[in-house]
């Protein structure tokens, strides 16, 4: 079992959904991510992911859209991001990272390569948002064959009967996206994406966690209460646009609150 | 004619891949989307009532056939006999509406209740706009501010037809941001929403239902090269920037012994900014596709730049590079400074005024004209998609010719 497949089920026998903060790879810099990785383990994240900065990223609401600006204006690259994973593993914080980005810059580096250089980074496993089941094939050859985790992604429109083909190709947990739009989106019904990560825990077999309009603790219980983890992105990287540099206090209060809305 | 669809060479309709160009890289919410749009659109192309509608609506409405048009000042100037087809006679002044039509009367079989578009230089805006208002759904366009900006008359063209434009901030604020966003707006109302992409670019189905709608030019333009002039023409040129009239054109010819050569934008040249992905990119993933690309060592999408907003688009759509890996057509490039020239020519000796786009068409044919001759082809024939006409580029050519000429204006 890997790392992250460790942290999801510790969580499930703590009787708490596993929080999984993802953060914007070089956003406000290079230098300052690696104090952000750390303060969200502190926090209680139980899995980070580490996103990486895409020129166009069609996924993404404003929040995130201006974080990949910032971090592209600071000259974060795909090896720049790379050692700063080894950076953190070598000043000992094992949290899991899940590498979470667009396709091309993936490609650019090329697969095999970038497979076996995040491996050796200390990445744990890949998500890749534009990359859907038919596409995702090379790829996810190279990453079992480099040891990482796959994360997929199932959406709302989604039937269930692909939902079982998605699932049964993660290692880890299965990304359900709690409802169609961008992130950093105000959630509409959370309690619905709950049942929705319930009904695909049977569908697949797999841990399911839901992402996008979860902003608080409130929110992290409603999704808690049935799914096996809680993703929050635009929420912390808002907070590391009004903080800056010296975001990572803030960060680890703002994860601290969110891990107590995740228990049971 | 074409009730039942011959898929184009190459293509795989399985993987919706033209060679190993193409695909399907979008989030997870849009691939149910993109799975019933195919669907919709396979089952309207074998309904003989669809053709029959969109038959009678692109000859009443539009106003089909456009005709083929022997320039005989150009060809002199040039040195090869030249043949326009006047896409710019199409209704609202450009190739786009034979696509618009087409997917907004499959929007409406689809039973979709609000359209959105992507626009760069506004002409497939106002084409949306326009078949919207013929079929009556709301419309909202997305328009980089940029090009909101050097394009203004068609924003107002847009609003008087009803649409809502909205001006997009992010990025290089032109057509690649446009498309982000219609991009995100579509994956949040995808239940409702019918996403009109305006050029043979995007995941599929996208580039295979554009080459089909635009198709119909080169169709046309066959038959009349042969009914006119007795025989097909040396050369076929078009403009390329998401390269959907030059798909049209093109289908129309991919069968006969007959270049194809399509004309990129070189900006300020193919060393500095342009938007030429087929002379100077590499292939890589934007927007759903797999092909050519202005990109960064790094894999971020590179700023394109070109004279022509049309134009200014880091990608092109996957079935042109597959042409091009083919050798089936070839891809030069035109300047900024080489396409004004061939819009004040062709302004000037046939009085037909060209969009900045297909000016870049004009331009090449010199020296296409060239490397037919020296090929041994004596009196070389072209055939030029002339795209649209060039009404909304005024107030950005005189101000260019006007520095051109040291202020004069």
């Amino acid at each position: 079992m890997g790392r992250i497949a460790e942290a999801m089920a510790r969580a499930e026998s703590e009787d708490r959904a596993a929080l999984i903060i993802y953060l914007c790879g070089g956003d406000p810099s290079l230098a300052a991510t690696p104090a952000l990785i750390q303060a969200a383990a502190e926090g209680g994240a139980d899995i980070v992911e580490l996103g990486v900065p895409f020129s166009d990223p069609t996924a993404d609401g404003p929040a995130i859209q201006k974080a990949s600006e910032r971090a592209l204006a600071g000259g974060a690259t795909m090896a720049g991001l790379l050692a700063v994973v080894e950076q953190v593993r070598a000043a000992g914080c094992e949290v899991p990272i899940l590498l979470f980005g667009y396709y091309n810059p993936i490609l650019a580096m090329g697969e095999a390569a970038l497979c076996e250089r995040a491996a050796k980074a200390g990445v744990d496993g890949l998500l890749v948002v534009d990359l859907p089941l038919e596409e995702a094939p090379p790829l996810r050859e190279q990453s079992a064959h480099a040891g990482l985790d796959w994360v997929p992604l199932v959406a709302p429109t989604t039937g269930l009967d692909r939902a079982e083909a998605i699932g049964a190709t993660a290692t880890g947990f299965v990304y359900s996206v709690s409802m169609t739009g961008v992130t950093g989106s105000a959630a509409t019904n959370l309690a619905s994406a709950a049942d929705r990560a319930a009904e695909l825990a049977k569908a697949t077999g797999q841990r399911i966690a839901v992402g996008f309009g979860i902003r608080e603790a409130a929110d992290a219980a409603v999704v808690a209460a049935q799914a096996a983890g809680v993703v929050v992105g635009s929420a912390v990287v808002r907070t590391i646009e009004r903080e800056g540099e010296d975001a990572a206090p803030a960060v680890r209060d703002q994860v601290a609150a969110l891990a107590a809305g995740c228990r049971r | 004619m074409r009730e039942t669809l011959s898929l184009p060479p190459g293509f795989d309709p399985v993987t919706g891949r033209f060679g190993r160009f193409g695909g399907r890289f979008v989030a997870e919410t849009l691939v149910p989307a993109l799975d019933e749009l195919t669907q919709a659109f396979f089952q309207a192309w074998s309904d003989p009532k669809f053709h029959a509608e969109l038959d009678l609506r692109l000859r009443d409405y539009v106003g089909r056939e456009t005709p083929l048009y022997h320039a005989e000042r150009l060809s002199e100037a040039v040195g090869a006999q030249v043949w326009l087809k006047r896409e710019d006679l199409a209704h609202t002044g450009a190739h786009k509406v034979n696509n618009t039509v087409g997917q907004v009367l499959l929007a409406k079989r689809m039973g979709k209740t609000r359209v959105i578009a992507e626009t760069g230089a506004g002409q497939h805006g106002v084409a949306t706009a326009t078949a919207c208002a013929l079929f009556g759904l709301p419309c909202e366009v997305f328009m980089g501010a940029e090009d909101v900006r050097r394009q203004a008359p068609n924003v107002k063209r847009m609003e008087l037809l009803g649409a809502k434009v909205h001006a997009v901030q992010s990025g290089s604020r032109t057509l690649k941001d446009a498309m982000n966003e219609a991009l995100r707006d579509w994956v949040t109302n995808v239940e409702t929403t019918y996403y009109c992409v305006g050029s043979a670019a995007g995941p599929h189905p996208y580039p295979l239902i554009v080459r089909e709608l635009q198709a119909v030019v080169g169709r046309e333009a066959r038959e009349q090269c042969l009914a006119q002039h007795g025989k097909l023409p040396d050369a076929v040129l078009a403009c390329v920037g998401g390269g959907s009239n030059a798909i049209g054109i093109f289908a129309g010819f991919l069968l006969d012994e007959v270049d194809l050569v399509g004309v990129e934008a070189a900006g300020e040249g193919l060393e500095g900014k342009h938007a030429a992905p087929l002379n100077a990119g590499k292939a890589g993933v934007l927007h759903g596709a797999l092909s050519y690309l202005l990109q960064t060592p790094d894999g971020q999408i590179g700023e394109a730049h070109s004279i022509s907003a049309g134009l200014d688009y880091p990608g092109v759509g996957p079935e042109h590079s597959y042409l091009l890996e083919k050798k089936r057509a070839r891809y030069v490039a035109a300047t900024d400074a080489e396409a004004l020239a061939a819009f004040q020519q062709l302004t000037r000796l046939e009085g037909i005024i060209p969009a900045l786009e297909s000016a870049h068409a004009v331009a090449a044919c010199g020296p296409v004209a060239e490397s037919l001759r020296a090929r041994g082809v004596t009196d070389p024939t072209l055939l030029v998609c002339l795209s649209g006409r060039g009404d909304k580029d005024l107030d950005t050519a005189l101000e260019l010719i006007g520095a051109q000429d040291g202020g004069a204006h």
